[in-house]
């Protein structure tokens, strides 16, 4: 018998758990690291802090260490995570955590929000009011939106996974069968990161119900013809370069968890620290408590594993050959990776909004949240 | 105060260290996994909580403490860096010096069995000094203190050290980045270095390489799928590996995980558990997850195309190697005089299949002894 309820949900950690983190974070054993001042980068040049050449400096992670264990507030977080109402239901065999915020007015659009890793529902809490009640932050009502903001399988609240296969399409499909659940018929699908590889899918799999898709990136690459690469424009191949270098050094962490997640697996779920640490390689720039409030909910949840796991089951999964169709946006940011339009059209033929910011990050919601609902706000107007 | 000095040095390490790995294995916190994928998504969460349960429980650091302690070792500083290293006589005087050169995730503790038989053979004729060197930043030649502890100014380290030693003339042997140690060894200090005998090699296919033959192909096909499947640890030690070095160094079982997978996954049977848990020990209680990955790094920063070698070098293939050589294509770069092939045996010979490694290092050899 499938179980299609749907059940209230409050996070309620255990004293006890934060108390065996606090203990755990006094007990870190250190690992050394070369003086920064022997490596380093006189100026930033790209992506990288200068100091960060060899990965999180160790003054950073003792810094948020030592604020992670004396500082930082996890229940002020938790409660602000409570003041919005939460569900999980069971879907293909997994439990299915969520946020479900009703906006005031009637005629809301639904929109789901699927987040990235190594971030969590957190990364959505700041645009939760303005997207429900434009009225009340400045907007205008007609902007509003009922949003659902899931848990991926296997991070947080929504995890671990207990089998394979939980690759984009897959929880593509399971936010379809959710929207259906809560009763929307029409609806929106946004995506940033691991959320911007689900977001189309939902397009793809239900035209009659997803009337937009929007991401914060299009991850369409080049196929390695070096014909495609003809008469790139200064800024493609500066989009280009950015990617190389990501590629070159940034992006192990994407294979180790796209071959053998398991074997980051035990450190993770044995070392706060090693779980910051991990984390923060891409989170760094967001902030301390956004650093530190989604590695508590990785921690609390011991969900490292399962997460690192979405790699892997993404990069084993076969890829449908044909273009999207749903009509699509994309709201680029300045220190992000930027598709080539070409490349972007291969993969997703309605495109139907394209905008370049001049700022704002991998993570836009904590860094130019004011252009992202903009640019939500503004894709959306035109399909309603 | 001469730096140059070489000092003895015994592996003492304290008891309050020995409880605290004990106490943190205790207080493990495990991480789930997918029910019945075996080692598809890499170390089984069941095998390693049986190898931390004896470790914790059953192993016995002071009993291969003691072990490593037989062998005389030495610390001296080379190039600003602490060098460890055991250094065993052999009792016959007319012994032909041998630097023997771990990789990672390994140490000394991989020749532990293989130096009696080196140094002390049935025929003299056989003989060897050994001196096998904790490579810069791994066990206790760790950590190092600055950037650029590359395959070449190890190499360098290597040829001083011999120098200080007094050995005018030596060979050199290692797999893994002992393999490659060893071979820049023979680039740098060729006046010196007799000979060179690899248990690995990687050989790349030249662009005008003619067809290929089935075992040629099944080799290349064998390094692709590692390139493919295998690399994630490589990658992350070549590009970040300091955002690794927080959880190995933080988690025992962390460490324990990273580095078991490989000897199950590199090797053709199954190794000694005592002498897995001694390796992993050594770099847990030496904190040197993060310095050992950083080689991966120094050395990627100065990779270049395989510069040519004319060294006589002896080459020894085993079956379960990452990437098993082709001789054709070994040919074009080295002086390969001595080429054998097994049919059983993996990435970590000296611990596998011993016997077979020390009878090819003694018959390769024999053509460099005076």
């Amino acid at each position: 018998m499938t179980n299609t309820e749907i059940h209230s949900f409050r996070i309620e950690i255990p004293q006890a758990d934060l108390d065996d983190l606090q203990d755990r974070l006094t007990r870190t054993r250190w690992a050394n690291e070369l003086p920064s001042e022997t490596f380093k980068a006189d100026v930033q040049t790209g992506p990288v802090q200068p100091g960060w050449e060899y990965g999180v400096p160790l003054d950073y992670v003792r810094r948020l260490v030592a604020y992670w264990r004396d500082g930082y507030d996890w229940r002020a977080y938790e409660a602000r995570l409570n003041a919005y109402p939460q569900f999980t239901t069971e879907i293909d065999g997994q439990r299915i955590h969520f946020l479900h915020v009703r906006s005031p007015e009637p005629d809301a659009t639904p929109l789901i929000l699927t987040h990235g890793w190594p971030n969590s529902v957190v990364e959505f809490l700041d645009l939760i009011g303005p997207l429900t009640d434009p009225a009340a932050h400045g907007g205008d009502p007609a902007d509003a939106f009922h949003v659902v903001i899931p848990s991926l399988p296997g991070f947080g609240f929504s995890g671990p996974t207990h089998e394979p296969g939980w690759n984009r399409y897959r929880t593509a499909a399971a936010w379809v069968e959710l929207m259906r659940r809560l009763g929307y018929e029409r609806y929106g699908t946004h995506g940033n990161d691991a959320g911007a590889y689900v977001a189309p899918e939902m397009g793809r799999l239900a035209p009659d119900h997803v009337i937009g898709v929007h991401v914060t990136q299009l991850f369409s690459f080049p196929s390695g013809d070096p014909a495609e690469l003809a008469d790139l424009t200064p800024d493609e191949q500066g989009y280009l370069q950015f990617l190389q270098f990501f590629n070159d050094n940034m992006s192990a962490y994407a294979k180790l968890q796209e071959t053998a997640p398991q074997n980051i697996a035990h450190a993770l779920a044995d070392s706060p620290a090693g779980q910051l640490a991990w984390s923060a390689q891409l989170l760094s720039g967001t902030g301390d408590d956004h650093v530190l409030t989604n590695a508590t909910i990785y921690w609390l949840t011991n969900t490292g594993a399962s997460a690192a796991r979405f790699y892997y089951e993404d990069a084993h999964a076969e890829r449908p050959p044909e273009p999207t169709t749903a009509p699509t946006g994309l709201a680029s940011f300045a220190m992000d990776f930027k598709p080539l339009r070409r490349f972007a059209e291969r993969d997703h033929s309605n495109i139907v909004s394209w905008n370049d910011y001049d700022r704002g990050s991998h993570w836009a919601t904590q860094d130019a949240p004011d252009l992202l609902l903009g640019d939500i706000r503004g894709f959306f107007a035109k399909l309603r | 105060m001469d730096n140059a000095e070489i000092r003895p040095f015994r592996i003492e390490i304290p008891q309050t260290d020995l409880d605290d790995l004990r106490e943190r294995l205790a207080r493990t916190r495990w991480p789930d996994e997918l029910p019945g994928v075996g080692w598809d998504y890499g170390v089984p969460l069941p095998y390693v909580r049986e190898l931390a349960e004896y470790w914790r429980t059953s192993y016995d650091w002071r009993a291969y403490e003691a072990r490593l302690n037989e062998f005389p070792q030495f610390t001296t500083e080379i190039d600003g860096q602490r060098i460890h290293f055991l250094h065993v006589r052999s009792p016959e005087p007319a012994a032909l010096p041998l630097i023997v050169t771990h990789g990672w995730p390994g140490s000394i503790v991989e020749f532990m069995d293989i130096v009696g038989p080196l140094t002390n053979p049935a025929d003299p004729a056989d003989a060897f000094h050994v001196i096998a060197p904790s490579i810069p930043g791994f066990g206790f030649s760790g950590p190092t203190h600055e950037p650029g502890w590359n395959v070449h100014r190890i190499a360098r380290a290597w040829a001083d050290l011999m120098r200080r030693l007094g050995y005018e003339r030596y060979g050199a042997q290692g797999g893994d980045w002992g393999s490659a140690i060893s071979r820049q060894l023979g680039l740098v200090d060729p006046e010196h270095v007799a000979g060179v005998h690899l248990n690995t090699l990687t050989t790349y296919v030249p662009d005008d390489s003619a067809e290929l033959s089935e075992i040629e192909r099944s080799r290349l096909e064998r390094r692709n799928r590692f390139r493919r499947e295998g690399l994630g640890y490589g990658m992350i030690q070549s590009t970040r590996p300091q955002t690794l070095a927080y959880g190995l160094t933080d988690s025992p079982v962390g460490q324990l995980a990273w580095i078991a997978e490989k000897f199950e996954e590199w090797t053709d049977a199954a190794i000694d558990r005592d002498h897995l848990l001694t390796n992993v020990t050594v770099y847990w209680l030496t904190g040197t997850a993060g310095s050992s990955a950083r080689l991966y790094k120094e050395a990627a920063a100065t990779w270049t195309r395989t510069e040519p070698s004319t060294v006589p070098t002896g080459v020894a293939v085993f079956p379960k190697e990452l990437s098993p050589p082709v001789r054709r294509f070994a040919d074009r770069s080295d002086n390969i005089v001595y080429w054998s092939e097994f049919d059983h045996g993996g990435h970590f010979a000296a611990l596998e299949v011993p016997d077979l490694l020390i009878a090819d290092v003694r018959a390769f050899f024999r053509a460099f002894r005076n």
